[in-house]
């Protein structure tokens, strides 16, 4: 086999780069510019294959929506990203670990550098608010002032201050999602992985959320993977950008200096049957696409 | 309802063995390994023991009084009713005792273990735990372990003291026995391998109750429903093995003395 140029990247971009001579033992993935990378990632539960064959790859500081219909394998994604789950096949690389062939030991340090908000917010119902965001840090034994520091700072994000000593039941659907949102990001976090972050809200909390989302990609450039089945949370994703002077997102219309960096992936049955911007979603002529963004 | 082969239901039942052992496996082998989360082990057992003390000490006096009153029954008819201190004491200590109080600990805390560990697998704060860093079974398995075989060691000491009480109470009241005839036949009665095996078979019934609850806690699938049935299960099942359990653990005991 011929010497990798050390001068090319290993992947040029999603379509070309890669090439079929490499096997995954033979050549080491991308991982400066790529946050996330999937290839050919195969995973079923019982009879049921729910991604059969996935590759993509997240550059670092990108937001990618992950668009499917329920059972299409969006929310299966983010937990092999973690490592809650391992694939029957494929490799997958999280900032440059291969977390298929990671032990559960190992994946503590590296789930340290990513952040998931689920899908229900999965907050742990006994702990309040501020034990529910400083989690973590408790977990590593930080002193006591430094804790509470991050944990209003966290707070303060997601506007939430006043709920601190809340328990999660006292708390709305988009309250806990901030919260969410908010015990995620207190590591700051390399990669957020966000599961259905507007599900069953309300048009007006999930622009919140979204706002959110897109505060963190704009302020933070944390890379981030954004499973949804609503539309409209990823093209207003795609079309705004986080204003820090007005604390508002704006929309990016006429301005094509802002880098919005967001992206989409199309998942039905298993499959990525899109992969691309916002402006080429609007212009795929597959019957299929063109019914679900319809 | 859709009927499983034989095929399919021998795999499950290994898969089932495979992931018990694996948890048990794992809850001690954490001991060895930090964090030991101490202050969560001792939150479980105050839960687990002092939660448990009501119970216990009133299963522990009721099977004091009952054994007291049927055996009086028995040993009246061969003149020997000075004996019944000896009975009692020496069924409590090396079976009864032990038996009650781990099935009234499963039915309380195994239930306990199941429907709390079972609803936050349900409602995806084991995979949040995980995702945050913390291993799960080391957080929340390995401490309900160690403090219920901690726990289950003095509770089940206080019911064998509660059941002598009892035995006593009936000897006194209504049989017309000297106190000091009763506690005198109930000291005599026991060896040192009576008392070596009422005391070890606690820890060992201790061990089953935490790992079984845990082990349907966080196996639990299907939302509100399945915790139901975790909850169930692992009550009859934690049941089942302390029974099994204890016939082979008396045996061993006979044998090895």
């Amino acid at each position: 086999m011929p010497p990798l140029d050390a001068s090319m990247p290993p992947f040029d971009d999603r379509t070309n780069g890669r090439t079929n001579d490499r096997t995954n033992n033979d050549r080491n993935p991308d991982t400066v510019h790529k946050a996330i990378i999937f290839e050919d990632v195969v995973i079923g539960f019982e009879d049921i294959q729910v991604l059969d064959g996935v590759s993509f790859e997240l550059r670092r500081g990108e937001t990618k929506v992950i668009l499917g219909v329920a059972g299409s394998g969006k929310s299966t994604i983010l937990k092999l990203c973690l490592g809650l789950l391992k694939p029957d096949s494929g490799r997958i690389y999280v900032l440059g670990h291969d977390v298929t062939t990671m032990t559960e030991e190992e994946l503590f340090d590296l789930r340290s550098k990513v952040g998931i908000v689920f899908q229900e917010s999965a907050l742990f119902d006994s702990l309040n608010v501020r034990d529910n965001v400083a989690f973590r840090l408790m977990e590593e034994h930080l002193p006591e002032a430094e804790v509470e520091k991050r944990v209003r700072e966290s707070l303060s994000f997601v506007e939430l201050e006043a709920a601190i000593d809340k328990l999660p039941s006292e708390l709305s659907g988009g309250m806990r999602r901030r919260v969410g949102i908010a015990r995620a990001i207190i590591t700051h976090p390399e990669v957020l992985l966000y599961d259905s972050p507007t599900g069953g809200l309300d048009p007006i909390t999930s622009t919140t959320i979204i706002e959110l989302i897109m505060k963190q990609r704009d302020v933070f450039k944390t890379s981030a993977l954004m499973v949804t089945h609503r539309l409209q949370d990823g093209f207003t994703l795609a079309s705004h950008y986080f204003d820090p002077a007005s604390k508002h997102m704006k929309s990016s219309d006429g301005m094509p200096s802002q880098d919005i960096r967001t992206s989409f992936m199309i998942l039905r049955e298993g499959k990525a049957v899109f992969e691309g911007s916002a402006h080429e979603l609007g212009q795929v002529q597959d019957p299929y696409i063109k019914e679900y963004i319809s | 309802m859709e009927l499983n082969s034989p095929f399919d239901f021998a795999k499950r039942s290994v898969l089932a063995v495979q992931e018990y052992a694996y948890l048990s496996v794992r809850s001690l082998a954490n001991l060895f390994r930090k964090p030991l989360y101490m202050a969560d082990t001792i939150q479980q057992a105050d839960l687990i023991g002092v939660g448990s003390l009501p119970i216990v000490v009133l299963t522990g006096m009721f099977t004091g009084i009952v054994l007291a009153l049927n055996t009086s029954k028995t040993l009246e008819q061969f003149g020997s009713l000075s004996l019944t201190g000896r009975l009692v004491s020496f069924s409590m200590v090396r079976e009864l005792g032990p038996v009650l109080t781990s099935l009234m600990v499963a039915g309380r805390n195994a239930s306990g273990m199941a429907s709390e560990l079972g609803s936050m697998k349900v409602t995806e704060q084991i995979d949040a735990m995980r995702a945050l860093g913390t291993d799960p079974y080391k957080k929340l398995v390995t401490p309900r372990v160690i403090s219920t075989v901690f726990m289950m060691f003095f509770l089940t000491i206080i019911s064998d003291l509660v059941g002598l009480v009892g035995g006593w109470i009936i000897s006194f009241s209504m049989l017309g026995l000297d106190s000091t005839q009763y506690w005198n036949a109930a000291y005599q009665a026991l060896h040192y391998n009576d008392v070596i095996t009422g005391l070890a078979k606690p820890l060992v019934f201790g061990f089953i109750i935490a790992t079984v609850g845990c082990y349907f806690g966080m196996t639990t699938k299907g939302g509100t429903q399945g915790v139901g049935r975790s909850t169930t299960q692992a009550v009859v099942v934690a049941s089942v093995i302390i029974l099994a359990v204890d016939a082979v653990l008396t045996q061993l005991f006979i044998t090895l003395s």
